[in-house]
This record gives structure tokens, sequence and C-alpha cells, in this order.
């Protein structure tokens, strides 16, 4: 049998759950045997190259490109794990969810104390740029997601345990520890 | 305006535990509660401002904002759409000039939505400045506005008759009608104030009282069905330098308004049955705690208790039985439907926000103010008279055997003759559709939104504990309705606007629970919603008290006794769904930065 395929992206995030796996330490040599890499800031695979069993999304949509950055995760991988807090929830980003885009986008670019720059009060709208969402959406507001790992970032034992669980297809392991309110 | 607030507090005896009171006073004497009065109440009461403020915001009638020199509040329940709301909402905000929610700029006249009001039999209804204006039309609005604007008297607006019964006493005047249209042993008029407390009562001792209250196998009306004979038990039991006796008059689920009907015609029944209840337990005091819709009714019950008193039926001596001292009082809500729950009843009693204790301890040990106290429905006030004057074994021929006694439905919706209907307990749904003249039924809400909504197959099941438990609501659905759209969602607005915010659960899940509910009847919606309808609704299991516990219950009922309804709008064909549309996500922020949105080159 051939080695399991993972691909990984950070959305809507602030690559904390990566570094979160990167914390897995020595063991990601373990994982190389175990798996191989696709589409993942880790190798830098730009784009899909193959079908993928696993996809890892980080961060949630706050915009287009972020939306079809994750549609094509959904059509290119088996399973898709919903990674740490803003993937699952919106996480930080959705603060802005009660507030009207136009108050944000003034505030970050014309309103805002720390604006000194912009003394002409352009607002960025070049045709190359992702257009952003009225809100801030969880990953599974826009595609089916088949597990959900919390944290802000989730443990790397939890993501670990969880990555092997899923290649050797053990039950995880879930001790009171891990699943308890707080 | 600081010598009125102090004069209101002082009224009070500048008692914290009086809160509810000095505000309501304050929201009414000017309209709302200003920063200045917060800090006035903060001081004399010796609270923080906050703790003042979080009572206000907490309840639907008190405001820190100017309300308008006529505040309408236009019930929003699910019958006063089917009798036409949307065309007087219309007229009200085309006529007034804004919207609801908002008042206007010359601060006359504010326009806001309210949860049901008790008006079922007679909707739309709305409440201006505690007047209850039933049975409104696109012409009345207007003339009621114009008639504001001229500046006339709240009377004057209603110039309309006034209802039937007792509803044209001088002193309440109202244009209600209670509608009675079938009576039992509590409606009847064969009952003469005083006979129990004055005949009755000095031949039996206390103990005896409640022998024959348990002997009646009475369960309480509000909806919970307690024993209430137990309940008086464990009061007088229970230790405590006071006893009180609390009528729960805080009929919140929407349908029901019986309460609002014995009250009007029954009053001494209701007041006789809290003084027996304050015989039984060794109180003296005893509370109503009367919802703010009925408002209007505050003068009428007073002189009613101030002639019980001069007849001797409440006061000291009664029924010259040394030591048998009652008196009531009447304490306001101020529009909150989790205060029909009795620990959050309590805690607003006691001045405080509406938020359900955590039981044990139950309120028979400690209650008001931490003394024994027993709280009961209205309906089981009036109940217990009789049951004294005739006997608990003459009550137990009444009913089935389970539910023994009559219980008083709140009817309405699609029927001929909607009103109050006072029937012996094993009724059964079908005979009741055929008293009111129901035809072509779809579907029958039965005991409110916290209910069941039934459907045909199931019209042969009787009213009783333990078969169809209801605390009075019926609403009635015609062939004609969208049950999702019209009924259901109603009703999961109201658990979502009514819940107090305390447990996480309730807080939370309605609000899931209505969003998923709008995907699917917007066709979104795919089978797996429908599992996790069911499955999360579970969750609500966890919260604190009854109002959390049923809020999901709409859907829940809905999805279980209407499952087609459901199995018709959701996509066949899909696995998964979320309903998002990336084009219109787009667009505010697309038109803002001024550019033309364009999905082609990612």
């Amino acid at each position: 049998m051939s080695k399991p395929i993972l691909a990984t992206t950070s959305l809507a995030g602030c690559f904390g759950c990566h570094m979160s796996i990167l914390d897995i330490d020595e063991r990601i040599l373990t994982l190389i045997e175990l798996v191989e890499f696709n589409k993942s800031p880790v190798d830098d695979i730009k784009t899909f190259t193959k079908p993928v069993d696993i996809g890892i999304i980080e961060g949630g949509c706050c915009n287009s490109e972020n939306v079809e950055v994750l549609r094509s995760f959904r059509k290119n991988c088996k399973i898709l794990i919903s990674l740490g807090e803003c993937a699952i929830m919106g996480g930080l980003p959705a603060l802005r969810n009660g507030i009207p885009i136009e108050e944000c986008l003034h505030e970050a670019y014309i309103g805002g104390p720390t604006v000194q720059l912009n003394t002409d009060h352009i607002l960025p709208n070049d045709d190359e740029l992702p257009m952003l969402l009225d809100r801030v959406y969880p990953c599974h507001e826009i595609v089916k997601i088949d597990y959900f790992l919390p944290g802000c970032p989730p443990r790397a034992d939890l993501i670990w345990d969880a990555l092997v669980a899923l290649i050797t297809g053990d039950p995880l392991k879930l001790p009171y520890e891990v699943v308890k309110f707080d | 305006m600081e010598n009125i607030v102090k004069q209101i507090i002082d009224k009070y005896g500048s008692d914290s535990n009086r809160l509810m009171d000095i505000l309501i006073d304050i929201q009414e004497e000017f309209g709302y509660i200003s920063r200045k009065a917060i800090e006035l109440m903060a001081l004399t009461l010796g609270i923080s401002q906050v703790d003042v403020e979080q009572v206000i915001t907490f309840y639907h009638f008190l405001s820190v904002k100017p309300r308008g020199k006529y505040a309408i509040y236009l019930n929003n329940s699910v019958v006063s759409y089917m009798f036409g709301r949307q065309a007087i909402k219309e007229a009200f905000e085309k006529e007034v000039g804004t919207t609801f929610g908002k008042v206007t700029d010359d601060g006359l006249i504010g326009l806001f939505d309210t949860a049901c009001i008790g008006m079922n039999d007679q909707e739309p209804a709305a409440i201006i400045n505690n007047k209850v204006f039933t049975r409104l039309t696109p012409y009345r609005v207007r003339e009621i506005v114009r008639h504001m604007r001229e500046g006339r008297e709240l009377e004057e607006l209603s110039n309309e008759s006034y209802g039937d019964g007792k509803n044209q006493h001088p002193e309440l005047k109202a244009m209600v009608s209670s509608n009675i249209r079938r009576k039992g042993m509590i409606l009847s008029d064969d009952y003469k104030t005083g006979k129990v407390v004055q005949s009755i009562l000095p031949e039996m001792s206390p103990e005896a009282v409640i022998a024959e209250i348990k002997h009646s196998h009475i369960r309480g009306r509000g909806g919970a069905g307690f024993p209430t004979g137990f309940k008086w038990e464990f009061c007088r039991r229970a230790k405590g330098e006071k006893h009180y006796v609390v009528c729960n008059a805080d009929e919140g689920e929407p349908g029901t308004f019986k309460d609002r009907v014995i009250l009007t015609e029954k009053p001494e029944l209701v007041f006789e049955g809290m003084a027996v209840a304050g015989y039984a337990i060794g109180g003296e005091e005893g509370i109503l705690y009367l919802r703010y819709e009925y408002r209007y009714m505050k003068d009428y019950l007073e002189s009613v208790l101030d002639k019980m008193r001069e007849q001797n039926f409440l006061g000291s001596k009664i029924g010259e039985i040394e030591g048998f001292d009652f008196d009531i009082r009447i304490q306001f809500g101020a529009g909150a439907y989790v205060c029909g729950e009795e620990s959050a009843l309590l805690e607003s009693l006691e001045g405080k926000r509406g938020e359900p204790r955590d039981k044990p301890p139950f309120p028979v040990e400690k209650g008001y103010l931490n003394f024994p106290t027993i709280i009961n429905n209205v309906e089981t006030f009036a109940t217990a008279v009789r049951i004294i004057e005739k006997g608990g074994e003459w009550f137990t021929q009444f009913g089935t055997e389970d539910s023994t006694g009559t219980k008083i439905l709140s009817i309405s919706g699609d029927c001929m003759f909607p009103g109050v209907y006072e029937v012996n307990w094993g009724f059964n749904v079908e005979d009741m559709l055929d008293m009111v003249g129901a035809y072509d039924v779809q579907a029958v809400q039965v005991g409110g939104p916290s209910g069941t909504l039934i459907a045909k197959d199931e019209f042969h099941r009787t009213l009783g504990y333990s078969d169809l438990s209801t605390g009075g609501s019926m609403i009635i659905f015609g062939k004609q309705r969208n049950l999702l759209k019209e009924v259901v969602l109603n009703f999961m607005e109201f658990f979502i606007d009514e819940s107090c915010g305390s447990c996480s659960t309730c807080r939370n899940m309605p609000q899931v629970m209505h969003n998923k509910l709008l995907k699917i009847i917007n066709g979104k919606g795919v089978k797996k919603d429908l599992t996790d309808l069911k499955e999360w609704g579970k969750i609500l299991l966890a919260s604190r008290c009854g109002l959390g516990q049923t809020a999901g219950n709409p859907i829940i009922s809905s999805l279980k006794n209407f499952h087609h309804l459901y199995e018709d709008l959701i996509q066949k064909d899909k696995e998964f769904d979320e309903g998002f549309d990336l084009t219109a996500s787009v667009k505010e922020s697309c038109k803002f930065v001024g550019r033309v949105p364009n999905f082609n080159h990612h």
C-alpha cells in the first residue's frame, strides 16, 4: 500500500496551528516516513498534483481566495479536518463580524489612528486582490468538514494522535483532560 | 425630576427588594429611566448602578431611552399574524412615519413589537400606555394615530364600546372581551364570595384544609402539574419566621389568556383561594405577581381587594378566627416570559433580573426573601376555594383518575368561536375542535410553543396530565397555514427573544436551530440538517429551567409530527449544502472599494 497523502493550508489564520504541527518535534521524521506531503506550506507545493487522502485546514474564510482554496481542498481531499479555533468558529478574525464591512475598511485604510501614509485615501481595489466577504465564515459553513480538532492552537500531541489514528485506523484516545470543558 | 424619583423610592420604603415597583413607576412617570434616576436609585437603595441597569435591560417594558409620549406595543404572536398583523404594522408605520423599534423625532409616538399579550381571541391587539386596544384594523390605526396627534386623551382614543362582562366595570373600562363560552365550577356564578373563609374555615384546622386539598388530587394548573396538596404541606412544615403565598399571574405562554379572564370575572375567587392557602400554610402575606401586559387591571383589582378587606374576607381575624390574618398586595412584572418560571418569578419579586434559581432548595423551603413560599397558578387558587367548599371527594367526580376537576382552556386560532372554555379533564381534541367550530384543521398547538404540535392522527388524544398535558393554551391551525414558515419560525423567534441568557444552551441553541430551519425553508436544506436538528435539540435539556429545556420544542415536535413538511423542502440530490453564496457575500465590500466582482482568475 502506498503512503497516505497529506495536504495542509492556512486560510484566515495566523499560522499558529502550522507551528503547532511543527511542534511534534522529532516525530516529524516519523511523519515523513508515514505520509507523503502534497500541497502544503511545509513543502511549498502550491497546487494539488494528485488526489490527496487527508486535508488539514487552518483558519476560516474571510475572502474569496480562502473560499476558492477551501473548495479546492474539498475537491481534492478524501477527508477534511478543521484545525483550531479559527477554522472551527472563525476565531479572532471573526471579531469583525458584528461590524459593518464599510466601517472595517474605513478604520483600516482611512480613519484609523495608524493610517498616516495613505493621504489619498486609497482603498485596495486591484482586480488581482481577493475580495472581502461580508463576514468571516467557519469552514464548515462553506464545505463539508469531516473532523474538528479544537484548540488555539491544538496541542501538537493532539494533532499527532489524530493523524496517527486516521492513518492506522485505530480509535483516537480522548482522555478526560482532552475533552473537558475548561 | 429628582423629587419625583425620591418620592417614588420613599413610597416603597427605600427597599431594594421593591426595585421592580420603583422602576415601573419611574418608567410610567417619565416614559424612560434616566441616568440621573439610576444614580439616585443606586445611592438611596444602597446598591450599585449596574445592579439597577441590569434589571432595567432585562425587562421588555423598561427602558433607558424615551419610548415616546405614546408607546405602542403591537403583539407579534403567531395568531396576531394570522389575523392581519402585517397590515396593522404597515398602517402604523405609514401613519406614524417611523419604523418599529423607533420613536418619532418629536418624541410623540414610539412603535415596538411585543410578545403575546394574552389577547389571542381578539387579535391583532396592541398595548398603548397600559391600555389594551383589541381587534385593530388599518382604519382604527389611522384614527388612533390621528387622535394622538390632535392631543386627545387616551380615554378618548379607546372610543369603541367596552368588552363583555366585568370589562365594563367602572374601574376597568377595557375594550377587552372575556369571551367565556363554557362554564364550570370556577367560571359559574353559583359561589358567594367569602363563604369559605367565613363559614367553613372556622370549622377546619389548617391541617384539615391541606388534607382536603390532597384528597381532591388537584395538580397545579400552570402546566407543570405538581400536586397542590403536597406543595402546601411541604411549605407548612418548612421552618421560617414567615410564610408567603404567591399567585403566579405571569401568564406568558403564547396563546394563554384564561388567567386574564379569571382575574377579570372571578378575582374574588382567586384572592379568597390565596387566603385559604395562607390559612393552610400559616402565612400572613400574599402577593399577586401580575404580568405587566395586564397593568390595565390594576385599579380594578385594587378595588376588589379593598372591598374584600371591608367585608373582612381579607385583613385581620378573618372569619373571626383568632390569628387568621392575611392580606394581599399586587406586584407587577415588566415583560419577561421566563418570570413565569417560579424561581425566576421570585427573583423578579425581589427586584432582580428574572433568572431562574438553582434547585434545590425549592421555594417551599426557601422562596420569597428566603422564606418558605408557595407559588400557585391563578386557576389553582380559584379551584382550591371550590374544593374546600364542597369537599375533595366531590371534586374527584370531575375529570379523570389522574387529572381531577376542570381545566380552563384558552382556545384561539382558526376557529369560529375563540375564547375561554372550562371543561372536565379527559376532553379529547376532536371534541374540542367540534366544540369551538374548527373545520379543516391541519394542526393544534397544545400547551403553547413549549408544548406539542399535533396532527390529525392524534386528535383522539385526551387532555390530562398522563396524555396531553396543558396549561390551557390551544392554538388551532387550518389547512391554509404554512406551519413551518408561519408558526414554527415565529415560535423559535419567541424563544430566542425570551431566553434570560443564563445558560449557554438556551442562549445559543434556539438561534442555531432557527437558522437551520430558515435554511431549510429557503430550499437549501439537506437530509443531515434534519438529523442535526433532532440531535442538537437534545442539548437544550441541560438548561436550568423549563423555558430552556423546551425552547427547541417547536422544531422538535413538528419534526416528529410533521416530518413530511421538512422532507418536502430538503434537497434530495445533495449531501451537503450550507447555503453559502460567494457572489452575494462579496457584493458589499466590492461596492465600497469600487470594483466589479470577478471570480475568473483565481
